[in-house]
């Protein structure tokens, strides 16, 4: 019991320290939308940075980091790959466009 | 009538490894990456097919008059919340069901604040400015994101509730069955707050 209290309060700390990286992120995330590297760098930026805050979250507050068990590891790669298929129809839209009809300008 | 007890409620199932409701709540956020995942996709979609300017042009978040510092609030406002989700859970691990309790309190609150200050500091300023979804294709999909996440936050303020209310009388007959219901709690709001931190970038600063 004394080592479970042990195993959460390190936990707790964690915790406290994912929320600090979680806000600079944030102000990052403001900042880098101010510099200007092109429509493509400050979305791919801005996506790198989501990214990054969406395992940090995934991982600890969701607790994945501390997950063995490969039913669920398996349930998120299908779950990945039709996210991915998903967001591949854009993908596929862009490359197809009909003759005279101008896609990916990301106005 | 017999009673049953659910199996699984506690020690972990030995195919999955996990206690039941667990894995039924990553089963659910599964489907919600599709039902979320789709949006964005949509999003991208009619963005990259818009024309670069006259009408049907996309608006940038000037025209659409989004403010970040508003949306960069809220986002704090979501991530201090999933804190202190993840703390009530912790609590309640080492046995304080005051605290716990105290601590889904708190991120109800900042739930409910999120859900006031996007509703008196956008919609409805939008509202009334005509900026509503049959104004551009834009602002049909910024109500329908934002919308939908934002009842996403309604649902999860009712299921806090719950628990902080009669369903934490499970405490009394098992507090290792009602901690693991806050922790299937929490996996949906971390993932609520997450589908934000995609969310406030794509719609307020790109």
């Amino acid at each position: 019991m004394a080592d479970a209290h042990t195993d959460i309060a390190k936990h707790v700390k964690l915790y406290i320290g994912v929320f600090i990286a979680l806000a600079v992120f944030t102000v990052i995330t403001v900042a880098a939308s101010q510099w200007d590297i092109g429509h493509r760098g400050n979305v791919a930026l801005a996506l790198v940075i989501a990214t990054i805050k969406g395992t940090l979250v995934a991982s600890v507050f969701m607790h994945l980091k501390w997950e063995r068990g490969m039913t669920l590891w398996v349930t998120f790669a299908i779950s990945a790959i039709f996210f991915a298929v998903l967001l591949l129809v854009p993908v596929l839209a862009v490359s197809d466009a009909p003759p005279g009809v101008q896609m990916g300008t990301w106005g | 009538m017999s009673s049953h007890t659910l199996p699984y409620t506690v020690e972990s199932h030995p195919v999955t490894g996990l206690y039941s409701g667990k894995f039924g709540t990553w089963l659910f956020l599964a489907s919600e990456v599709m039902l979320f995942g789709a949006l964005f996709s949509s999003y991208v979609l009619l963005r990259v097919g818009a024309p670069a300017d006259g009408p049907g042009a996309w608006l940038s978040h000037e025209e659409a008059h989004l403010d970040w510092k508003i949306g960069g609030f809220n986002t704090l406002v979501l991530i201090i919340s999933s804190v202190t989700m993840v703390m009530a859970w912790a609590s309640l691990k080492m046995g304080n069901l005051k605290k716990g309790k105290t601590y889904l309190a708190v991120t109800m609150a900042l739930a409910l604040l999120f859900v006031v200050i996007k509703l008196t500091f956008e919609y409805l300023p939008h509202i009334q400015h005509g900026l509503v979804p049959s104004h551009s294709t834009f602002f049909a999909l910024y109500y329908t994101m934002t919308g939908l996440h934002a009842l996403h936050i309604i649902g999860g303020v009712v299921v806090i509730a719950y628990f902080i209310g009669p369903g934490s009388a499970l405490w009394a007959k098992n507090p290792e069955y009602y901690t693991n219901r806050i922790e299937c709690t929490g996996l949906y709001w971390h993932f609520v707050d997450l589908v934000w931190i995609f969310l406030f970038p794509v719609l307020y600063l790109l």
